[in-house]
């Protein structure tokens, strides 16, 4: 098992959320003040530095136009810590392809980290996210298709060394394509692709590329990854390796329960102060037109989480990890047992107004207790034994919060 | 002519189908609609298909048609009309468009009034009048559900209540949203080029609006008339961006008096 710590970068000084319609797209930015901003940055990189001393890796995102996530530009941040730090890998997940006008400049940004970096770059490609059709001004109608247009061109970027080529798409047009730098790696930094349905997954596993599901929990996690796994299958000729799948949910480890209930709860700002209202989470085409329509009628959420999170129901689905070291453990092991298995965990470690000691102890905690035995469950794989466990273990469903996390595909 | 009494027949054309609702008997009465989605079934298209022989096509991706899979903007549909308008030898047609409808007539108007001899454009989109940060049309897809509602509707109790519709009515609405998507998008329901090219448009034409239309205001359709040489302008009161459905009979008279 590989863990990667994870935080959005979140600006979460802000007025009463009653005072405000939206988080996101278009929360005024007088509320963000620039020295507060700059300590919080500071604060960021400093504890992605302190996950690489305790022997976690990197996970960085990029959002537009949100408190929720101040980095609109996950090179800048990725680009700093490809200089700041020396062993740990850096993923990036991701850059969203479909809203990003010009894939020769991310195939560049991309590779220029990897070379700074001497080759720890994990590069992920995302859809992007439904608020942010506005901010980048694109339909998310054919998004997808967009997504692996963009890939196309920047996998063939990075891997042509003898000069230019063109390239004329349906989308995407670029002419004498010959990117200095090239990447560090060969023939190019791992890809990674977020996935929210089986048949997102599906590509994603011919391409042999790590498949990512976010906050998928009990309902949604099995169809995504079994999806994946039949495609690998199908294309490749055996079974998925362990690696090749991620899961990412909210974790917070403590040294007692009142300490891990009190972190958890202020790790949740992440879900909770996701306020975005329906014109900006539903824009056309992002959503097929049942789920639009069910968002419409306001009785499912378009932002991904849920419409009222709660510390029980996140860590009942599966969404948060939350507690000592021994039962952080345990959930993992049982969402891990019954998904099948995955071979990287993405810790959002930090959201909200969770200071730098409460995240530093938590991943202390998690370095020293948890890890370990978490290495120990996935270097003891075995694929038959794990297909048996799996089956000994019957569907869980958690009905009161619809279609959340399928939806989900950041 | 026989009357038509509102069947829909799908008519094949090149690279794509589109359904064709037709209504009543005499002159050609070509509707194209606007982003809410098919008129046919309103009560004003019975009043004129008293008059007229109303042909009124289904832009593809509405009430529930598929997008062909080639289409990316309004370009495509304006094409499939020209196309249309050949396959069913259309001749001296009134040709009336709602709102992005009537941007597509104009798009139409401009390279061709072969086929037609009077145009009528209904709280029309399809051009630029304010300066660059000018919000000329309000943004629909950004803008929130009840104050949408108060800028399309003179009465906003006449919008449509999410509440009293079907799931199957309410995925139709949605699926109905992203194909404005796809025909308005960038450039945002407007396209830069169309006033140079309206001097070519050489058939009287009508510009009818809603008094209280806050989407389109009715400033702009002043501005867009006066893009369309000798245009006249009807201005109808108590109408928000529908006039058509907020006020059927005066919509009705000034349709059957320019157009008859």
């Amino acid at each position: 098992m590989k863990a990667w710590f994870f935080t959005e970068d979140a600006y979460p000084q802000l007025p009463d959320q009653d005072t405000y319609r939206s988080i996101r797209v278009n929360l005024p930015n007088k509320h963000f003040d620039p020295e507060t901003g700059a300590d919080n940055y500071h604060q960021f990189l400093d504890m992605w530095l302190m996950a690489e001393d305790l022997g976690i890796e990197i996970m960085l995102n990029e959002h537009h136009q949100t408190a929720t996530c101040v980095v609109p530009a996950v090179p800048i941040i990725a680009g700093i810590l490809a200089r700041e730090t020396k062993t740990a890998r850096i993923l990036i997940l991701g850059n969203p392809l479909s809203n990003l006008p010009r894939p020769v400049r991310t195939a560049e940004e991309m590779a220029m980290i990897d070379v700074i970096s001497r080759g720890r770059l994990e590069c992920g490609f995302v859809r992007g996210v439904p608020y942010e059709s506005a901010p980048a001004n694109v339909i998310p109608y054919r998004g997808t298709e967009r997504m692996w247009e963009a890939h196309d061109l920047i996998i063939k970027a990075w891997t042509s060394h003898d000069g230019p080529f063109n390239f004329e798409g349906r989308w995407f047009h670029a002419r004498q394509v010959n990117i200095w730098p090239r990447p560090y790696q060969q023939p190019h930094p791992p890809v990674w692709v977020t996935v929210g349905s089986a048949g997102t997954a599906r590509p994603v596993a011919e391409h042999e590329y790590v498949g990512a599901v976010f906050l998928a929990g009990y309902p949604g996690i099995r169809p995504i990854f079994d999806g994946y796994r039949a495609g690998y299958l199908a294309r490749h000729g055996k079974d998925a390796p362990l690696d090749r799948l991620a899961y990412c949910a909210l974790v917070y480890v403590a040294d007692d329960e009142a300490e891990a209930k009190s972190g958890g709860e202020t790790l949740l700002w992440y879900m909770t102060s996701n306020k975005v209202p329906v014109e900006y989470n539903n824009p056309p085409g992002y959503h097929p037109p049942a789920v639009a329509a069910k968002i419409a009628r306001g009785s499912v959420s378009g932002a991904g989480v849920p419409l009222q999170p709660t510390l029980q129901n996140q860590m009942a689905r599966g969404n948060m990890f939350c507690g000592t070291p021994d039962q952080v453990y345990e959930q993992i092991k049982a969402i891990y047992e019954y998904s099948g298995g995955f071979g990287n965990l993405l810790m959002m470690g930090q959201a909200g107004h969770l200071t730098f000691q409460q995240t530093k102890r938590s991943m202390q905690l998690f370095s020293r207790e948890v890890y370990p035995r978490l290495k120990e469950l996935t270097a003891s794989h075995d694929s038959d034994a794990m297909k048996e466990t799996r089956a000994a273990l019957p569907d869980r469903e958690f009905t009161d919060l619809g279609t959340f996390g399928v939806e989900f595909a950041r | 002519m026989a009357g038509n009494n509102g069947q829909t027949t799908r008519i094949e054309l090149p690279g794509a189908s589109v359904d064709v609702v037709r209504k009543g008997s005499g002159q050609a009465l070509f509707i194209l609609h606007g982003g809410g989605g098919p008129v046919a079934a309103m009560p004003f298209v019975d009043r004129l298909a008293e008059s007229f022989e109303v042909i009124a096509p289904v832009h593809p991706g509405f009430a529930g048609s598929a997008i062909p899979d080639h289409f990316d903007d309004l370009q495509d549909l304006v094409f499939l009309y020209l196309d249309l308008m050949d396959a069913l030898e259309l001749e001296d047609a009134v040709m009336l468009g709602i709102s992005m409808g009537g941007w597509t007539a104009m798009e139409i108007a401009v390279m061709s009034t072969a086929r037609i001899s009077k145009l009528i454009l209904v709280d029309s989109v399809g051009v630029k009048v304010g300066g660059r940060e000018d919000r000329d049309i309000a943004d629909v897809f950004a803008t929130p559900p009840e104050e949408l509602a108060r800028l399309f509707w003179h009465d906003p109790a006449n919008a449509p209540d999410p509440a009293h519709m079907t799931d199957a009515e309410l995925e139709m609405v949605q699926a109905n949203r992203v194909a404005l998507g796809l025909y308005t998008w960038q450039p945002y329901m407007h396209n830069p080029k169309l006033p140079g090219r309206l001097h070519r448009i050489d058939v009287p034409t009508l510009v009818i609006w809603g008094e209280s239309d806050g989407l389109v205001t009715p400033n702009y359709g002043r501005a867009l008339c006066a893009m369309i040489p000798g245009a006249e302008m009807a201005i109808i009161p108590a109408a928000g961006h529908s006039p058509q459905a907020e006020q059927p009979d005066a919509f009705v008279r000034h349709v059957t008096s320019f157009a008859s």
